[in-house]
């Protein structure tokens, strides 16, 4: 492509130019509101059952800190190179956007796999989601997050497509700023499992 | 919206050292030191916090846009969570806790 | 694995029994007759362009009404039918287990796919006109609204006829909805159908929220807006914090039945109770999204036929604002009688008691905006009129429950069926009522016969005070819920037998209702009268229907109540002087419907626990938001100046230029 290494002259915030756009962006946070009581309902419910491990496996039989801090991690990292990437696209600076971009991608896929491999472990040490009321919060709290976190892999990609085929324009600006908040949130939810899951887990 | 400058790299890398840093403390403090285990519940849960006001702040750039109706959504958000986390606690488990 | 062979049910087609034999039959005519219309007067078309791929808040709006009046007469069978089981002792209409099917629908469409729908109908038809916009903030979003809606809707009435309705109740406590003790599939379709219409209404919510938020006409700031807006802009806030509960309530259900995990099992650590606990911080809300719209609809109502400016407004904004966040503060009072602590139900007692004070505030509010007014009785003011003293029965009902000890005897009684009718009828259903009287000529042109609503009116409201009043007191005598039937001698016959005979009375008047909008349909003058009731808002100045696009000038806001100021004074609220300009619309789309059918493949697919069929369903879904997004670069259109013009001079000679009829100086 011609115009991939374009500066291309937007103004200083492209994303909140048009009407459509302000309005996607608080239409987003409002959202972004909503999964926070989705995830605290989860936090709930983990928190209520995380002694009700029925003789099975405990917290403290699985965890391993060095697996949960490698995936900290990288999720913290990754919130770090996409809020890199919002700043290369309000400076209108496209290669930046996919590098920064593809960079938080391909540390998302990391995190996946770190997650599914933590699971496959599990699992093989007889802890399935079927093995206690523990085990049934652990694995939805933490799969929900996931689904999320893959969903935005897919979302941010079929973004990157459009980057390149479109360029910086408000429309596609916009776009990256709202996966982008999405992905900052996940990150944060993120940070509320590592303390209320496995630190807590470790502590008591 | 605001029309203050935009953030520069600099800002953002500030960001992620804060992460970090938080990060590293609350591991140190709930695996590490020889708290009472209430008292390292509680730092995790403040360290959290502060992690979640970094990620908003430097990252999602929460007070810029509809600032203040995002800030309200945010918090409405955030008042229902807490209901719905020690609430819950609290009414599952009041029978255990109180033996 | 497992998972991925599909098993059939004992009973895919139900059939067998002569009441569900003959909705079958009726079904299947109905379905052709409609296949022949449709394809005899070539409508179909029609059909796809008009209705399916609409973004229009309007017809929206209008859709959502007509599926929640098929709701309601769904409802309504199931109500008439419960209550010819009661009527005398001992009957064998029902067995137990239709019986328990039959309550648990009634239930859960009279709330879900009745109440919400209708009131989110209405919202849609007038909140965008009231404060001057020309869409919503997400006009395919709300599309998707109300598909998933339609989709979910679809699901759970299909229960019936092929493989099973659900038994445990709109409320499906556990252990008994658990797979353990109720296998099959009923249960799976609760969970599905409310589900998807619950991911709707959560959309709707966000879009509501951010479209009274953000897309207010100049000078329509908060404190001047509609009540109907303020109670619709409280109740989306609802919404968004409180359905996210519901979704993994349902969600967490759905992996114990499926997945075997052990969230609501007895054994394996669960705990049954907390199901009550998820499904109550979501089902207080709940009551208060189904009741604050109607209170908005009755505010407008009122100030409408009393001719006078909503007496306490501010007042009433403060009070809807403290509901919201009481609404979330008073749960445990639906399960006050499972073994808490004593601070527990302490704590919500009181609560619960608090948040019957800004109801109270409301009430008196409306009574003073009548007091000293010049009331005309129309037939949505009947409604408004009946509404205060039925829902202070409820009301007042509702304070006696809210005392834990007092409620350990009246809990799961005929006191509680009462009380709980008493708020839904009696507000939220004569709400929807009022709205749909007094919004209808903005829908379409022409009023709804007054002389045979009125009739409706009168059979509707004896019907229910006499189905309902017998019903508080057979519950003080100790007549349970949920009971199939009962003895002789516990002197409960008599009271059972007029609740029977009231509620044909209500069916009566249902009937009525239905003639009043047929004939109008056939007869009614359709004058499309821009402001027949002399209203105040913003939404009659405009033509009726009105043009998709709403305003062709965006209109310029002063003072409350708009329209009422610039009549009385005899401006006008559209600056004639600036010179119109094309319009942005969006564009028709069919993505929605597609994607709400893929939801209902799904859902389908994960009901019957054919995991194949519900992942092809999920997997569609993904790749029609997929779809969108890649090309929703071109999705709005211009509306031309040219078109512009007519509708533009109506607009100036409505808001004001033609000097009101009958205005009194009242402010
Ligand atoms: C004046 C304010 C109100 C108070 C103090 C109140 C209080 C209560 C209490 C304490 C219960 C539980 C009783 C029991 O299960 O034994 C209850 C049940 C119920 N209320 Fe209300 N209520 C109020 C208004 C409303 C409104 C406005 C609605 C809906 C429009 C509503 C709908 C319901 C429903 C559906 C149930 C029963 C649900 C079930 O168990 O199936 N209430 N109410
Ligand atoms: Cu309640």
């Amino acid at each position: 492509m011609a115009e991939l290494d374009q500066k291309v002259n937007l103004p200083d915030f492209p994303e909140y130019q048009t009407e459509d756009g302000r309005l996607k962006i608080f239409g987003f946070w409002v959202f972004l509101a909503a999964e926070v009581v989705l995830f605290s309902t989860l936090f709930a419910t983990y928190l209520v059952f995380k002694d009700q491990t029925a003789g099975g496996p405990t917290a403290k039989d699985l965890f391993e800190v060095k697996e949960f801090m490698a995936e900290t991690l990288i999720l913290l990292t990754s919130s770090f190179t996409c809020g890199l990437a919002t700043l290369k696209m309000r400076l209108g600076q496209k290669k930046g956007v996919l590098m920064w971009m593809g960079l938080t991608l391909l540390l998302g896929l990391g995190f996946m796999v770190m997650e599914i491999g933590e699971f496959i472990k599990y699992v093989g040490e007889g802890a399935t989601i079927g093995t206690s009321a523990f085990l049934s919060a652990f694995y939805v709290l933490l799969s929900t997050h996931g689904v999320h976190v893959s969903l935005g892999i897919l979302w941010v990609s079929l973004l990157l497509i459009q980057v390149v085929k479109r360029g910086l324009t408000p429309i596609t600006s916009r776009k990256l700023f709202i996966a982008g908040l999405y992905w900052h949130f996940l990150d944060v939810v993120w940070i509320f499992v590592f303390t209320a899951v496995y630190l807590t887990g470790l502590v008591s | 919206m605001s029309q203050q400058k935009q953030a520069s790299a600099k800002h953002h890398v500030a960001g992620y050292a804060f992460s970090l840093v938080l990060t590293f403390v609350a591991l140190f403090v709930a695996l590490y030191t020889s708290l009472p285990a209430s008292v390292k519940l509680i730092g995790i849960v403040v360290l959290a916090i502060l992690q979640m006001v970094v990620q908003l702040i430097y990252f999602m750039h929460v007070t810029e846009g509809s600032k203040i109706y995002q800030l309200l959504s945010l918090g409405y958000g955030i008042f229902v969570a807490i209901v719905v986390v020690a609430g819950s606690i609290w009414i599952m488990l009041y029978n255990t806790m109180t033996q | 694995m497992d998972l991925f062979d599909m098993k059939m049910p004992d009973q895919l087609i139900v059939w067998g029994n002569p009441l569900i034999n003959g909705a079958w039959i009726s079904i299947i005519l109905v379905t052709l007759g409609i296949v022949f219309v449709l394809t005899k007067y070539k409508k179909w078309r029609w059909l796809w362009d008009e209705w399916l791929t609409t973004v229009d808040h309007k017809k929206i709006g209008i859709m959502y009404i007509v599926s929640a009046l098929l709701m309601l007469f769904r409802g309504g069978v199931d109500a008439l039918l419960m209550r010819i089981q009661l009527a005398l002792p001992n009957l064998e209409f029902l067995d137990a287990q239709h019986y328990n099917e039959i309550f648990t629908t009634h239930g859960t469409v009279m709330i879900i796919f009745m109440a919400m729908p209708f009131l989110i109908g209405l919202m849609n038809v007038a909140v965008p006109l009231q404060i001057g916009a020309r869409d919503v903030a997400f006009p395919t979003l709300n599309a998707i609204s109300f598909w998933l809606f339609f989709a979910g809707a679809l699901l759970f009435n299909l229960s019936f006829v092929i493989g099973g309705s659900p038994d445990a109740g709109w409320t499906n406590y556990v252990p008994l909805a658990g797979e353990e003790l109720t296998p099959g599939i009923g249960i799976n379709y609760y969970l599905w159908g409310l589900q998807i219409s619950g991911i709707g209404t959560l959309a709707t919510g966000i879009n509501f929220l951010v479209t009274i938020l953000k897309m207010r006409a100049p000078g329509m700031t908060l404190m001047r807006m509609p009540m109907f807006t303020w109670s619709t802009l409280i109740t989306s806030v609802i919404i968004v914090f409180a359905f996210p509960v519901l979704t993994v309530a349902l969600a967490l259900l759905t992996f114990d039945r499926l997945l075997g995990a052990h969230f609501f099992t007895i054994d394996g650590g669960g705990m049954p109770m907390m199901w009550a606990n998820l499904f109550w911080i979501w089902g207080h809300p709940e009551v208060y999204i189904v009741i604050l719209p109607a209170f908005g609809i009755f505010s407008e109502v009122i100030s409408t036929f009393a001719r006078k400016r909503l007496f306490g407004y501010s007042a009433m904004v403060v009070s809807i604002v403290a509901i919201s966040a009481l609404s979330f503060l008073v749960w445990v009072h639906h399960f006050f009688t499972m073994g808490n602590g004593p601070w527990i139900n302490s704590v919500f007692s009181i609560t619960t008691m608090a948040i019957a004070i800004p109801t109270g505030v409301k009430v008196f509010n409306w009574l003073f905006t009548m007091y000293k007014g010049r009331i005309e009785f129309t037939t949505p003011m009947l409604w408004s009129l009946a509404f205060i003293p039925n829902f202070i029965i409820g009301g007042v009902t509702g304070v006696m429950l809210a005392s834990a000890p007092a409620d350990y005897q009246y809990h799961n009684s005929y006191f509680l069926i009462s009380h709980f009718h008493y708020v839904l009828i009696g507000g939220t259903v004569f709400g929807c009522l009022a709205g749909l009287y007094y919004w209808w000529p903005k829908m379409f042109g022409f009023k709804i016969n007054e002389r045979i609503s009125k009739w409706a009116f009168w059979v509707f409201v004896i019907g229910f005070n006499m189905t309902f009043i017998p019903m508080y007191l057979v519950g003080l005598k100790g007549m349970p819920r949920r009971i199939y039937t009962y003895r002789e001698g516990l002197g409960w016959t008599g009271l059972n037998f007029i609740e029977t005979v009231g509620t044909f009375v209500m069916g009566a008047g249902f009937v009525l209702l239905v003639w009043a909008i047929i004939y109008s349909i056939r007869h009614a003058k359709r004058d499309y009268e821009s402001d027949p009731w002399n209203g105040r808002t913003l939404e009659w100045a405009i033509a009726s229907p009105p043009p998709h696009y709403n305003f062709a000038r965006v209109p310029r806001i002063t003072g409350q109540d708009p329209l009422w100021r610039a009549k009385k004074k005899g401006e006008t609220i559209f600056e004639e002087k600036t010179p119109l300009k094309p319009i942005h619309m969006p564009n028709h789309t069919g993505i929605p419907a597609v994607m709400a059918g893929f939801w209902f493949v799904a859902g389908f697919g994960f009901v019957f626990e054919w995991i194949p069929v519900g992942l092809a369903g999920i997997l569609g879904v993904l790749l029609c938001m997929m779809w969108r997004s890649l090309t929703d670069y071109h999705d709005h259109h211009e509306v031309p100046v040219t078109e512009l013009r007519d509708a533009a001079a109506e607009e100036i000679k409505n808001a004001g230029g033609r000097s009101a009829r009958g205005v009194v100086n009242d402010g």
